[in-house]
Parts: C-alpha cells; sequence; structure tokens
C-alpha cells in the first residue's frame, strides 16, 4: 500500500496518483425513495490506481450507492464525475461503456453459457463485427472471434480458470462464481471496477487468494477498484482509503489506521459503551 | 336510447368476462401459472347445466348447481393431477401442460357430446323488463349476471380480507416457503383456489350461454382468452382489477361492435389492450413488482 | 502470457446435427419417391412439413434464445403468406419462371413480416414476460382480424386495397382480378412451393439462427435473456438486441408462411390463428428450447403423426393432448424423471439422479 496524500476538496488519494485526475468523483450525491433518503450527501474522490473501500453497517446504503453510480438508479441529487465526465442522464449501458464494471451481492452470471462466453460476452463492446456480418461468417468475424477467444483465456487465467472455459456457467461452485464474475466485468476494459462484497461466503484462505488477486488485478490493469465488505483483514489488508456508510450517510473517511481509530465508526459497528 | 341498450348489454358481457377473469387472477396470484384450461371449465359447466335442464329435466338452478359440482370437482382434479407434479418446473413447462389439458377437455367435449351446436336453455328464462315507460328493454338474464357479478366481487373480497383461509390465500401468493414455514398448508390452500375458480367458471359458463345461447366445445375459449386479457388488463393477481378490466373489456367490446364494425371488434379490443399495457405497463391497478439489484 | 487456445472446431461439429439430419431426411423422402414408395397423402405433407419446421426454428428462436414467450407468432407467417401470394400473382405477367417468383414472393412475405415484427416487437419487448405473452397474442388476434376484412386486388392500373369495404369498393377494371378477398382469404393461388424449395428454406433458416447463436449478437441475447441486469451491467443494448432477434424471428415465420401459402390453391386467415400459433408453442416446447434439432423432429413428427393415425382420428386429438400432458410431467417432474430413468436404464440411474440433485 503506498501513502495517502490531500487531494483537493478535503479528499485523500494515493501518493502515486497524485499528478492525475482522480478517477472517480462523487459530489453531493443523494436520492431519494419517495419519502425515504437512501443516500445522502455522499462526496467522495477515488484515484485513478487507488484500492477503495465502502463499508458500513447492513442497510447502511452501500449498495445503493453501488447502484447510483452503475446508473441503476438515476441520483436525485449531486454529481458523478467518471473520468472527468459527467455521468448525468446515462444508463447503466453507457455508464460501462463510460468505464465502471461491477460486480453484484447475489451472483448475475449467464448460467446457461459457457465461463469462456460469459467473458466474451464482457468483451462484447471490443468486437468490432456487425450483427449481419457475424451471422453470415464474413472474415472479420473470424479474426475477431479468435481474438476474443485468446483474450478471454487470458483473463481467465488471472485466476486460474483457463481450464473451466467450456463448462456451463451454472455449473460451477460459488466462490468459482463470484470469480468469473470478476473476470466478467475486467473484460469489460474498465477504468474503475466495483466489488459488491467479493469475499463473501469464502473462507481465510481464499480471502487472503482474493487479496492478491485483487492487488494483481490493479498493478496489471492499472485501474481502481472499489469494494464494498464485510470481511475486515481483507478492507483493511489491501483497501488505501476507506469510507463508512451509516444510514445512508458517511461517517468517517480515511485510510485503515484512521478508519479504525475513529469512535463514530466504532459505534456503529459496536454500539456506544453503556454509562458506567 | 341505443347508447344505454349497448352500456348495459356491454357490461353485461363484462361482468361475464370479469368472473372469468377472477379465476384467471386468482390462480395466477397463487400459483404464478396461466391457467390455460380455465376457458374450457367454462364450457364444461355450461354442457353440464345444459344436460340437467335438457335431459334430466332439472329446475334451473339445480343445473346450476350442478355445473358449479362438477366444474369444482373438475378443477380440484386437474389441479392435483397435471399442475401440482409440476410446482417447481419453470412456468413454460406448466403452460404447455394447462394447454395440453385444454385440448383434452376441448376434445373430450367433443366425443361426449358431439360439436352440434346445442341451444342452451336460458336460466334466468327468456323475459325482459321494460324501463323508462317502456323505451329500454332489459332482459332478465342482463340483470341477473350484473347482480351476480357483483355478489360474486363482494362475496370474494370478503373472503380473502377477512377469512382465515382468505388470509392464506393472500400469503401464499407472496412467499409460498414462508407460508408453508409458518403452518399454512400450501397444498390445501392452492386447492381450494382452484375450487373457488372453477365454481366461478361454471356460473359464468352458465351466465354466458344464458346470453349467447350456442354451445359447441370451444364455446369457451375465445372468451377464456378475452377474459384473460382482462385480468391481465386490470392488473393480473388484483380482484377488483379483474373487476375493472372484465367489465372495461365487455363494454368495448359491445360498443366497437355497435359504432365501428362487428368484424372488427375483436381486434379494437386487443388493440385497446395493448395501448393500455403500453401506457401502464403492470395493468391499470397492477403492483410493479421491482427487482432487486 | 502463453495460454492453450482450443480450435473452433469442436464448436462446430455439434452444429452439424440439425443439418445432417435434415440433409438426410430430404435424402430419404426424394429416394422413396424415386421408388414410387410415397403415397399421395405423405407428398401432399411435405412442404406443410417444412413450413412447420421452419416457423417451430423461428418461435425457438424468440422462445429459446430470446426468452420470451409470443403468443401470437402465427400471424407473423400469416402477414408473409397474404403478402407474398399478393406478389405471386401480381408477378404473374412480369416474371414466368415459377422458380424465381417464389424467390420474390417470399421476398416479400419475409420484408413484411419483418416490418410487422418491428411494429409489434417495439412497443411490445418493453413488457416483462407474462404481459409480452398477452400483447403477442392480442397482435396476433388483430393481424387475423385485418385480414379478415382485408380486400386486394390488382388491375392493369396496379394495386388496389380496401379495408371493411368488400370486394366491390376496390373499383377494379374489368380485366383486374380479386386477389385478398375479405374472410373468404386468397382463392386460385400459384402453387409454386415444392419440396426442394421448403428443404433450401429451413437449411438457410439453420444457417442464420445456428450462424447467429455462435457470433456476438447472439451471445448478447442470450446473454440478455439470462440476465438482464447483468447484461446491461457490462454495456450490452438489451433493447437493441431483442428488437433484432424479434424481427429476424418474424421474417423467418413470414417466409414460411409464404411457402405454406403456395402449397394451397386457398388460405384464409383463420387458418393462422391462436391455435396455430400454440401448435408450434407446442413444437418448440417438447422439442427443447434452444434446441434446433428438437424443433426440426417435433414439428416433423407431429405434423406427419396425426395424419398417419387419421384412422384413429376419433381419439387422436384426445391421445395427443394425454401424451402433451405426460411428456411436459416426465420432462420436469423428478419423480417422474427418476421413474422414467429407472424405466430405461435401471438401478444405476437412480444413483445417477441423486448425485445430480443432492
Amino acid at each position: 500500500m503506498g501513502n495517502m496524500v490531500q487531494f483537493k476538496r478535503d479528499a485523500i488519494i494515493p501518493e502515486r496518483d497524485s499528478g492525475k485526475p482522480p478517477i472517480l468523483e462523487c459530489i453531493g450525491l443523494g436520492i431519494d425513495f419517495g419519502g425515504l433518503t437512501a443516500v445522502d450527501d455522499f462526496n467522495l474522490t477515488i484515484g485513478r490506481t487507488e484500492i477503495a473501500g465502502l463499508i458500513g453497517p447492513n442497510g447502511a446504503g452501500k449498495t445503493t450507492v453501488f447502484n447510483l453510480l452503475t446508473k441503476v438508479y438515476q441520483p436525485t441529487r449531486g454529481t458523478i464525475l467518471l473520468n472527468g465526465i459527467d455521468t448525468h442522464g446515462m444508463n447503466t449501458v453507457k455508464a460501462n461503456q463510460a468505464g465502471i464494471a461491477r460486480t453484484f451481492q447475489n451472483i448475475r452470471l449467464f448460467s446457461s453459457l459457457s465461463v469462456e462466453d460469459n467473458v466474451k460476452i464482457g468483451l462484447h463492446n471490443q468486437m468490432r463485427y456487425s450483427f449481419w456480418g457475424g451471422i453470415l461468417r464474413m472474415p472479420q468475424y473470424w479474426s475477431v472471434e479468435k481474438r476474443a477467444h485468446e483474450k478471454a483465456l487470458e483473463l481467465l487465467s488471472i485466476f486460474g480458470m483457463e481450464d473451466l472455459a467450456d463448462s456451463r456457467a451454472g455449473s460451477l461452485p460459488y466462490g468459482a462464481q463470484r470469480r468469473l464474475e470478476i473476470v466478467r466485468a475486467l473484460a469489460t476494459d474498465p477504468v474503475i471496477l466495483l466489488l459488491d462484497e467479493p469475499a463473501a461466503g469464502m473462507n481465510p484462505s481464499e480471502t487472503e487468494e482474493l487479496m492478491e488477486n485483487i492487488t494483481r488485478i490493479r498493478d496489471t490493469f492499472g485501474i481502481a477498484v472499489m469494494l464494498i465488505e464485510h470481511d475486515m483483514n481483507l478492507v483493511m489488508g489491501i483497501c488505501e482509503g476507506i469510507c463508512v456508510l451509516n444510514y445512508g450517510k458517511i461517517i468517517a473517511k480515511g485510510t485503515p489506521a484512521q478508519i479504525q481509530a475513529d469512535p463514530a465508526v466504532i459505534e456503529a459497528y459496536l454500539g456506544r459503551q453503556k454509562e458506567a | 336510447m341505443s347508447f344505454l341498450t349497448y352500456l348495459i348489454r356491454g357490461i353485461s358481457l363484462g361482468s361475464v368476462y370479469a368472473i372469468i377473469a377472477l379465476g384467471y387472477t386468482m390462480v395466477y396470484g397463487i400459483a404464478k401459472m396461466l391457467n390455460f384450461a380455465h376457458g374450457d371449465i367454462i364450457m364444461v359447466g355450461a354442457y353440464v347445466c345444459f344436460y340437467a335442464v335438457s335431459s334430466f329435466h332439472l329446475p334451473p338452478l339445480v343445473g346450476v348447481f350442478a355445473a358449479i359440482v362438477a366444474c369444482t370437482a373438475l378443477g380440484i382434479v386437474i389441479e392435483r393431477l397435471a399442475y401440482r407434479p409440476l410446482r417447481q418446473a419453470p412456468s413454460l413447462a406448466v403452460l404447455i401442460t394447462a394447454i395440453g389439458v385444454s385440448y383434452f377437455l376441448q376434445n373430450a367435449a367433443q366425443l361426449l357430446w358431439s360439436s352440434n351446436t346445442k341451444m342452451f336453455p336460458s336460466v334466468t328464462g327468456n323475459a325482459s323488463i321494460k324501463l323508462f315507460g317502456g323505451q329500454l328493454t332489459v332482459p332478465v338474464v342482463t340483470i341477473v349476471t350484473v347482480i351476480s357479478c357483483m355478489v360474486i366481487m363482494v362475496v370474494l373480497t370478503w373472503f380473502t380480507d377477512k377469512t382465515k383461509m382468505g388470509m392464506a390465500m393472500r400469503a401464499c401468493s407472496e412467499d409460498k416457503d414462508a407460508a408453508r414455514l409458518m403452518g399454512i398448508n400450501v397444498d390445501r390452500t392452492i386447492a381450494v383456489t382452484f375450487a373457488i375458480g372453477s365454481a366461478l367458471a361454471a356460473v359464468a359458463g352458465v351466465l354466458l350461454c344464458s346470453a349467447y345461447p350456442t354451445l359447441v366445445p370451444t364455446t369457451g375459449s375465445m372468451p377464456g382468452i378475452k377474459a384473460f386479457t382482462a385480468a391481465v388488463f386490470g392488473g393480473i393477481g388484483s380482484i377488483p382489477g379483474a373487476l375493472l378490466g372484465g367489465i372495461l373489456l365487455g363494454v368495448i367490446e359491445i360498443f366497437s361492435g355497435a359504432y365501428v364494425s362487428t368484424q372488427l371488434s375483436n381486434a379494437i379490443v386487443f388493440a385497446v389492450l395493448i395501448i393500455v399495457l403500453l401506457v401502464k405497463p403492470d395493468g391499470l391497478l397492477g403492483r410493479r413488482v421491482t427487482e432487486k439489484v | 502470457m502463453t495460454v492453450k487456445t482450443k480450435r473452433l472446431t469442436r464448436i462446430k461439429k455439434k452444429n452439424l446435427v440439425p443439418y445432417a439430419v435434415v440433409i438426410a431426411a430430404y435424402a430419404a423422402v426424394e429416394a422413396l419417391g424415386a421408388l414410387g414408395k410415397t403415397s399421395s397423402s405423405l407428398r401432399g405433407l411435405l412442404v406443410p412439413v417444412c413450413a412447420y419446421v421452419v416457423m417451430a426454428l423461428s418461435l425457438n428462436l424468440t422462445v429459446g434464445i430470446l426468452g420470451e414467450l409470443s403468443l401470437g407468432h402465427a400471424g407473423f407467417m400469416s402477414v408473409g403468406a397474404f403478402t407474398g401470394v399478393v406478389a405471386a400473382v401480381a408477378l404473374e405477367k412480369a416474371v414466368p419462371s415459377a422458380g424465381i417468383r417464389l424467390l420474390l414472393s417470399m421476398g416479400v412475405g419475409t420484408a413484411c413480416a419483418a416490418l410487422a415484427g418491428l411494429v409489434v416487437g417495439i412497443p411490445v419487448l418493453r413488457l416483462n414476460g407474462d404481459y409480452l405473452a398477452i400483447v403477442t397474442l392480442a397482435f396476433g388476434e388483430i393481424i387475423k382480424s385485418i385480414i379478415n376484412n382485408l380486400y386486394v386486388g390488382v388491375d392493369g392500373g396496379g394495386l388496389h386495397v380496401n379495408l371493411l369495404g368488400g370486394a366491390d369498393a376496390l373499383n377494379l377494371s374489368a380485366d383486374g382480378t380479386t386477389i385478398i378477398n375479405g374472410p373468404m382469404g386468397i382463392s386460385d393461388i400459384p402453387e409454386l412451393s415444392t419440396f426442394t424449395a421448403g428443404f433450401i428454406l429451413i437449411l438457410v433458416t439453420l444457417f442464420i439462427i445456428l450462424n447467429l447463436v455462435d457470433s456476438r449478437g447472439g451471445r448478447a441475447i442470450m446473454a440478455q435473456r439470462d440476465n438482464r441486469i447483468a447484461a446491461e451491467s457490462v454495456g450490452i443494448n438489451v433493447t437493441k438486441y431483442k428488437l433484432m432477434g424479434f424481427v429476424l424471428s418474424a421474417a423467418i415465420a413470414g417466409a414460411a408462411g409464404t411457402l405454406f401459402a403456395m402449397n394451397f390453391t386457398t388460405v384464409v386467415a383463420n387458418k393462422f390463428d391462436f391455435n396455430t400459433s400454440i401448435l408450434i408453442l407446442v413444437f418448440v416446447v417438447l422439442g427443447g428450447l434452444g434446441n434446433m434439432t428438437g424443433s426440426i423432429v417435433a414439428a416433423a413428427a407431429l405434423t406427419v403423426l396425426p395424419e398417419v393415425l387419421r384412422k384413429f382420428s376419433t381419439y387422436r386429438m384426445l391421445v395427443y393432448a394425454v401424451v402433451l400432458i405426460l411428456v411436459m410431467l416426465a420432462e420436469n417432474n423428478p419423480r417422474f424423471k427418476l421413474f422414467f430413468a429407472r424405466l430405461f436404464h435401471g438401478k444405476a440411474a437412480e444413483g445417477k439422479e441423486a448425485a445430480e440433485n443432492g
């Protein structure tokens, strides 16, 4: 983990990213569902190669923030700047094309398709041949498909899954399915990867492996990663900046050391100590 | 006065559709399946009543009662044999099975009762009453139909809101597994739902054929389709939706037949349905169930 | 990074099966015909079988690949049938060659059905499953109603079209002919369809569908079928691909309709009603969703079988219905599956079932 430096707007980003603009900026982000304010005054800045953590008790609004960033919901107020571009009015498809990819809390794979096809679908927008060009098997089809096949196996090898390429995605064990979701998201060539509870259901050694893989992904692809997690070993282990959410509002932001010592965070997770 | 005549006729036809739609909507709400065979149960009810009255010379009310008993039994048997084993199956498989049951009923009827058109003797007689000093003639069957529909709606709403079985039905339509864990006998609840739906189909069949007396094995098919669209139109799973959808559909059908063209009345009915669903994709009174991401 | 890459031939091998089945069937029928061993009733079924096979393939594209239940697919067949025949009659003098006229008519039928598919698809594909089914049913009925009230004629001045007016409202000159006569449909159809044409149409359809499935467009379509939200999250424009798949499916159905119509002297709109849509759906589900070979076999078998069983015709539809129910139960109910597995494979199958479902 590198050192964190101050960025404008009272945010911290990794030192190695300090010369460049942040990859993601949320300014005053908020959403109301009818009378319920699910997220309010959400301000966050993430450096270009930062691994950031979003934590908080259940129901705090973490997945809602992910849904706002990926445009599953349109924000009621506030701005999202992705790589400097205002994502206002974009839908999920455009948001992904702009460079934001995600995994889901409940696995969403294309279960009837093969593992390789799941990854190839992530490569969809980088494959350049037309609908009818594909059906009529024009020359571009062959060259593009071959490259996609190679690229898909290459991506699967991050997790050592290339031998599973022909297996039906729905038949994979749980851990492999989670990893496949990450590979598929990576295939879309994002600038920031959102992981929603990637370690859910994993044992400690799998979690260790996941931590190494996430760091390696960040180093190899030069992208930022933001993850929602409940596993504190993972969060404190690889996250450089952490944002703590409770009841839809940020209660603390900082490095792992700062967060662990923050009384508001402790209170949110453990409750206030009773008066003696 | 012809506008009023058409309106009344539309409401009457709509009431029949509403009663049929109720059966569809209740079964869909609880078993999440489209009971394709529902329209053919209507036909069976009409035939039972027909034979009870014509061959056995029983009074019409007994004929209606016999139809209700027969259809209720039929509904329970079908559910037990064809649908219950497929509770966990994909919905397309259940739909095809329902289609199989529908074909079975139509062809069995053809074998048993032949496809010669039977003239159904109206259970309410053929009298009409005159209103507004003789300017408006309303057949008794129309009045009986509309009143029956209203009564059924009231009773059914009371049943689902206030009785234990009604609550069980509502619980099962929300979450079968949770209901089972709360000690509700889900199988029995579903069977009761089918029984009620089929009983309603019998009533609808008798009322339909009293107003439109030609009876053949395929009589139930088109009203079944239309009532199904009415249920969707009103919001599938919603009881007031079935009433609203049914009445509206009947009125639109009669009016478009009267004022535009009888040949195109079906097309207009379906076109209205499409337009409504485009504007309100869950039907008029349907609830949007948002998918959690 | 060196990674082993497989050859792509393995995928293509699986796709050869449907082609092989179709070619083998065609060859067998032609051989039997040359030996004089085919009955006239069988020969009369050849074109309808081809048409139903293509219809089943097109519906399988919508239901199996796209994942949407369409209950009005016969409507597209109908559009293809009627527009195709109108073209065939209108071109009678301009294009004397039967084969080319058939080709052009099928082109017209396909294009019109594709247009119908676009008109239906744009509003419909936004709806969710059950509502989509009902709206496609409604559209099928609307198409049937419209054609039943449509009057089309051709004379020296060109094409005359009229809705609800009756044949006289067409104001045709003396040498003109009424082609579509409202509820009477079309009579005196030029019978241009041949078994060979049907065979070629099946092959072309297979080529299009199987190649689609194995391309990025097909993968996008199947992805949205499996998980729409995930597909959008990886940048797939779901609406665009659903529409393209649906329109393609409608177009293929239109071609089937043209082929079908030009096998008979008369055809009426009621022939392409809800019951036909359901019939095709049964073929598709019985053959297996997404399974092209299954659709071919089911469509062919279930079209030929009722004719073969004509002797038992009083009970045949009843038996058909019972078999349908039993097959659905056998495919989908675990206890039934176990029963049949035991019946055919003995106790070993029981262990396998238990392991798979454990």
